[in-house]
């Protein structure tokens, strides 16, 4: 799960570290009497959870309230990359002096920690990082041995920074160690880390991937989720347990296994582009690999419930659950709905593979269930799936 | 032939009282495989299943000769398991348990590397490991395909299924599921080394996903050390683009993650890459043929 900066930084806050005062506004009105509380120069910030927010106009620097007002209304409501503004922060202005990039990440490819360090910091150092790599430090920390003042001190003075903020950076990046472990997160990144005008060494910014994995051990986490911004139907889901994604096509996907979905995702993309309006699916679906008759009619209620979806795919490979027990599994499905007054409307295209594929198809065809088509191959039931999608079925 | 799982394999299971545990033993044992024993501290003494429960690794490994253990431990209990193989210097661990936080696996890979790397760890979050006719320890199911000269590596679950399915009447020599998870202990190119090494296999299924940058590193290793005929799938093609966050993971390993990026950093050395997983069996059947 993705922080808000707001978020990162009352974190941060709770781990000693120096974060300007701040205060989060959803309207133009709270932002003046945030404003007004703080005092002076603010800096307006689009609370959004992707980068290039800068660049695209999200954050503004207001001489007083009213000016901050201005800013406000231009900058909430506004798009960035998808990502619709509902809320800002209202910060204190920094005096800057200089500019630092920091963060302590997961480095899959070397199966470690990883901290970056950089004098270069800003909007830049992506840029950096690619034609200047010997500005940016990237230091493994292994999880056995973790970070200490000193060699927080080190990881600073190999990333550039210097002798007068190798103090303040060194007690920053121990205390963001410390964030790091103790929130299970797997991404803590403070681009600008700043030295200010009098001295101090402080997060600017601040962005925080937290481990879903680990939310047996971290409760308090589930206070970040972001109830607004999820779509209603993947609350549904989730509150059914499903693995479910909402995406903007009109063909409805339910299969077993990560994997198998995200192909099935391809496959019918690429169907759908043979066909008048160029079909392609209208969510991920994963039942997992199990595919009991409950979650087959969880997943088929989701999937029913939403008003784009014309045409239903539901893709299985029978392994551990054979393909019979999920053909019966099918069939109760549909029974279950009906009995709550939801019968399926929509044509559904199923694909039986693996074991007992023979035996599951039987069993499903004996049923005729109205509006079901069997499919032998994943390919062709894709291709069909997309036809019945394009004609409005 | 095959790798790293043989006839001769004796597995122990870690969390063999549990649910899932006691499900799978069943099946390995159904399957043929030689499970020798269980490991649960609390019920050391007892019998699970017909076979012995231990208290410790150490102990089954010593009572039974067991050299490959496979762990249904839940998530919060994982890392200690696994340590606790690591500790045992068994040759292989099987960790199939799904949801480990990334700091334990982080953790308890930098511990096997510290003690020596004695420990082949598979996984987490995999489906195991399978070399048909000879031995399975995992949840692979070992009735979808037959033994044969073909060898898989994927980080998918059912899109091992299928290729194994699909591909069934060539047959496969071992077919490994490293999982999808961010730290995982053997990696696509640990598996395409041991294939290339294998006498008994003589072409290489490689089935990837979006994120992270392994099947880019695999294609570069592929370029060095593969001449066995590999072909590749990988799903998430039309899959929308995560809410990545962020500079850090741009900056670390310079590759997008994405399905495009994948397939052309393999298909750049020569790698066939299919569309779909059937094409990607049809292109593994026309090699065989080939042969």
């Amino acid at each position: 799960m993705d922080l808000f900066e707001h978020q990162a930084k009352e974190l941060f806050a709770d781990y000693g570290i120096p974060v300007p005062r701040g205060i989060v506004a959803h309207t133009v009105e709270e932002v003046r009497a945030a404003a007004e509380q703080l005092t002076g120069r603010v800096v307006v910030k689009a609370q959004v959870k992707t980068g290039g927010r800068g660049k695209a106009g999200g954050v503004k620097v207001a001489d007083d309230a009213a000016d901050a007002v201005d800013k406000a209304n231009a900058i909430l409501g506004m798009d960035i990359k998808g990502h619709t503004v509902h809320k800002v922060l209202v910060e204190e202005a920094s005096a800057i002096a200089e500019e630092y990039y920091f963060s302590f990440l997961l480095d899959r490819a070397n199966r470690t920690f990883l901290a970056i360090c950089s004098a270069a910091g800003g909007m830049e150092i992506e840029e950096v990082a690619h034609t200047a790599p010997d500005k940016v430090a990237k230091i493994p920390v292994s999880a056995l041995d973790g970070i200490d003042r000193a060699r927080a001190r080190e990881i600073a003075a190999a990333g550039g920074l210097p002798e007068k903020a190798l103090d303040g950076a060194a007690e920053l990046i121990e205390k963001l160690w410390c964030a790091f472990v103790d929130e299970d997160a797997t991404l803590v990144e403070v681009n600008p880390m700043i030295l200010s005008a009098d001295g101090q060494v402080k997060a600017l910014d601040g962005k925080v991937t937290l481990d879903d994995n680990a939310a047996f051990r971290q409760p308090e986490h589930e206070a970040y989720a972001d109830k607004n911004a999820e779509d209603p139907l993947e609350a549904k889901a989730k509150e059914k347990d499903l693995n479910y994604v909402k995406l903007d096509g009109d063909v409805g996907i339910i299969g077993n296994g990560a994997g198998l979905v995200m192909s099935t995702l391809d496959v019918v993309a690429y169907a759908g582009e043979a066909f008048p309006g160029k079909p392609s699916p209208a969510n991920f679906l994963d039942i997992g690999g199990g595919a009991s008759a409950e979650v087959m009619a969880a997943g088929l209620e989701i999937i029913l419930s939403d008003p784009s979806v014309k045409s239903i795919f539901v893709n299985v490979f029978g392994g551990i659950t054979s393909c019979d027990a999920v053909a019966n599994g099918i069939i109760s499905a549909f029974k279950l709905l009906e009995s709550r007054g939801e019968a399926v409307t929509h044509p559904l295209v199923v694909r039986l593979d693996g074991n007992n594929a023979l035996l599951g198809r039987q069993i499903l065809a004996d049923a005729a269930l109205p509006r079901v088509e069997l499919v032998d191959t994943m390919d062709d039931a894709a291709k069909r799936v997309a036809e019945l999608a394009a004609v409005g079925a | 032939m095959a790798i790293w799982l043989t006839e001769n394999s004796k597995i122990i299971v870690q969390g063999m009282t549990g649910g899932e545990g006691t499900k799978h033993t069943r099946r390995m044992l159904a399957s043929g495989a030689r499970v020798v024993g269980g490991v649960n501290a609390r019920k050391a003494g007892t019998t699970h299943e017909g076979l012995p429960v231990f208290g410790t690794v150490k102990e089954a490994m010593e009572q039974t000769g067991a050299d490959v253990s496979v762990a249904f431990v839940p998530p919060a209990f994982t890392k200690d398991a696994v340590k606790e193989a690591i500790d045992a210097e068994i040759p292989l661990c099987v960790v199939i348990t799904e949801g480990v936080p990334v700091h334990d696996s982080t953790e308890f890979w930098a511990y096997a590397i510290a003690k020596g790397n004695k420990t082949r760890i598979i996984g987490p979050n995999c489906p195991g490991i399978a070399s048909p006719g000879a031995s399975n320890a995992g949840i692979i199911p070992a009735d979808i395909t037959t033994a044969g000269r073909i060898g898989l590596v994927s980080k998918s679950g059912t899109l091992t299924y299928q290729l194994m399915y699909e591909l069934r009447d060539f047959g496969f020599s071992t077919a490994v599921g490293i999982g999808g998870d961010p730290v995982i202990g053997t990696t696509h190119i640990d598996a395409l080394q041991a294939f290339q090494d294998d006498p008994g296999t003589d072409a290489i299924v490689m089935i990837g996903e979006i994120g992270g940058d392994a099947e880019e590193r695999a294609a570069a290793y592929i370029e060095q050390h593969v001449t066995k005929p590999v072909v590749a799938y990988v799903a998430g093609f039309t899959a929308p683009e995560g809410k990545t966050m962020g500079h850090a993971g741009a900056i670390v390993s310079g590759s997008a993650g994405t399905a495009q990026a994948k397939k052309e950093a393999l298909e750049k050395v020569g790698v066939r890459v299919g569309k779909t997983p059937s094409e990607t069996a049809r292109l593994m059947r026309e090699i065989m043929q080939s042969r």
